[in-house]
C-alpha cells in the first residue's frame, strides 16, 4: 500500500518536472525584463534573488519595484501587492477543491508558497486530485528558473536580444493554451466561457473607465463577473465526476 | 525617510504568501454549495482567458507574431498536442515570424 503511493509520488514528481520545463524558460525570460526593472529600483543581485524567490509574481514584483524606486512607505507597498496578487485569492480558492480533503496540512502550507498564473495551470489540468508531489516537482524547475533570472536581469541588463525575450514571451501564453483548449472541446460552457472571457478581456483594454484600472484589477473583476455568470445560468451537475481520487 | 530594501522584500513576501495560504490552508473541505462549485469550476478557465488574450499579441515585438502563436498554439491544443509541445511551437512561430519580419 504505502509502496504504491510512494511509486505514484515519484511519477507524479517526475511529471511535475517535466510540466514546469516550458514554464521554466518562460520564467527566465518574464524574471529576466523584471530584473532591469529591480535593477532601476536599486536592488542588488542578491536582493532580487530574493524578492523572486519570496513573491512568485509578476505583476506584484513589478508594482512593487516600481514603488521601491518612488521610495515609498511599507503600507504602500504592502498595499499594491495585495491588490495585484489578489487573484491568487480566487487561484488558491480553487486549488482548496483540487486537493484530497486527506492532505496532510503541511502541504498546503508548502504548496501555497508557489500557486502563481503558470503552475496553477497546469495544476488545474491535471485528472483528478492535486498530488502535493507533482507541485514539488514543478517548484523545482520554476523557483530556480524565476529567482534565477531575476538575478540575471539585475547582473546583465540588456544582453540578451530581444528577438529570443519576445519569442520566450508567449512559452506562458502557449501552456494556457494548452490547458484551457483541450476542456474547451468537450465542454460547450467551457468553449462560451473561453470566447466570452477572451472578447471581454479585450473590451475592458479599450473601453473609457475600465481600462484606467490596472491590468491586475482588470483581471480579477472579469474573472468574479463571468465565472459568477456561468455559476448562475450553468451549474456544474456532479463534481465528483471532476475530482476522481488519482492521490 | 529612507526604507529598508530588505523590509521592501519581507512586506512583499509575507502579503504574497498569505493571500495564497490562507484560502489554501482554511478551506480543507469539499465546498457543498453548488453555486461556489460551480464559480470555482469555471474560475480557472476564465482567468486563463482573460489573461491571454490579447495579452498574447501585445507581449511580442510585432503584434502579428503573437497572433500566429495564438493561432497556432490554438489549433495544436485542439488537436491534443502536449502542454510542452505547444509551448515551444508558440515560440518558435514567433521567433520565425518576427525573423522574416524584420528580414523584409
Amino acid at each position: 500500500m504505502s509502496k504504491l503511493y510512494e511509486t505514484k509520488n515519484k511519477t507524479a514528481f517526475r511529471e511535475g518536472i517535466r510540466d514546469a520545463v516550458p514554464i521554466g524558460f518562460g520564467y527566465l525570460a518574464v524574471s529576466f525584463s523584471l530584473g532591469i526593472a529591480a535593477r532601476k529600483a536599486g536592488l542588488d543581485p542578491f536582493q532580487g534573488f530574493l524578492a523572486s524567490f519570496f513573491n512568485n509574481a509578476s505583476a506584484g514584483e513589478y508594482a512593487a519595484f516600481t514603488l521601491i524606486a518612488a521610495n515609498a512607505t511599507y503600507l504602500e507597498i504592502a498595499l499594491m501587492t495585495f491588490i495585484a496578487n489578489a487573484r491568487y485569492i480566487l487561484m488558491s480558492c480553487a486549488l482548496s477543491q483540487k486537493m484530497s480533503p486527506d492532505t496532510p496540512l503541511i502541504h498546503r502550507f508548502l504548496i501555497s508558497f508557489d500557486v502563481t498564473d503558470e503552475l496553477f495551470a497546469i495544476s488545474i489540468g491535471r485528472p483528478g486530485y492535486l498530488n502535493p508531489y507533482y507541485s514539488y516537482g514543478a517548484f523545482l524547475i520554476a523557483l530556480p528558473a524565476w529567482s534565477i533570472g531575476t538575478t540575471l536581469g539585475i547582473i546583465t541588463g540588456n544582453i540578451l536580444p530581444l528577438r529570443i525575450v519576445s519569442a520566450l514571451s508567449v512559452a506562458l501564453y502557449g501552456m494556457f493554451l494548452a490547458v484551457i483548449i483541450p476542456p474547451a472541446r468537450s465542454n460547450k460552457v467551457i468553449l462560451i466561457l473561453v470566447i466570452l472571457s477572451a472578447l471581454c478581456s479585450y473590451l475592458s483594454g479599450v473601453l473609457p473607465v475600465i481600462s484606467s484600472l490596472s491590468g491586475g484589477l482588470r483581471t480579477i473583476l472579469l474573472t468574479v463577473m463571468i465565472s459568477v455568470g456561468a455559476a448562475i445560468f450553468f451549474p456544474i451537475k456532479n463534481p465528483e465526476e471532476d475530482a476522481k481520487d488519482d492521490a | 525617510m529612507t526604507h529598508n530594501i530588505y523590509i521592501y522584500i519581507l512586506v512583499t513576501g509575507l502579503v504574497s504568501y498569505l493571500i495564497r495560504v490562507l484560502p489554501l490552508t482554511l478551506i480543507r473541505k469539499q465546498i457543498q454549495s453548488r453555486f461556489v462549485r460551480s464559480f470555482l469550476y469555471y474560475v480557472p478557465y476564465v482567468t486563463l482567458s482573460v489573461m491571454t488574450f490579447p495579452a498574447i499579441i501585445e507581449a511580442t515585438q510585432v503584434p502579428i507574431a503573437g497572433a500566429c502563436a495564438l493561432i497556432l498554439g490554438m489549433i495544436a491544443a485542439w488537436r491534443g498536442a502536449s502542454l510542452f509541445k505547444v509551448s515551444v511551437g508558440c515560440c518558435a512561430v514567433v521567433f520565425l515570424v518576427e525573423t522574416f519580419y524584420y528580414f523584409f
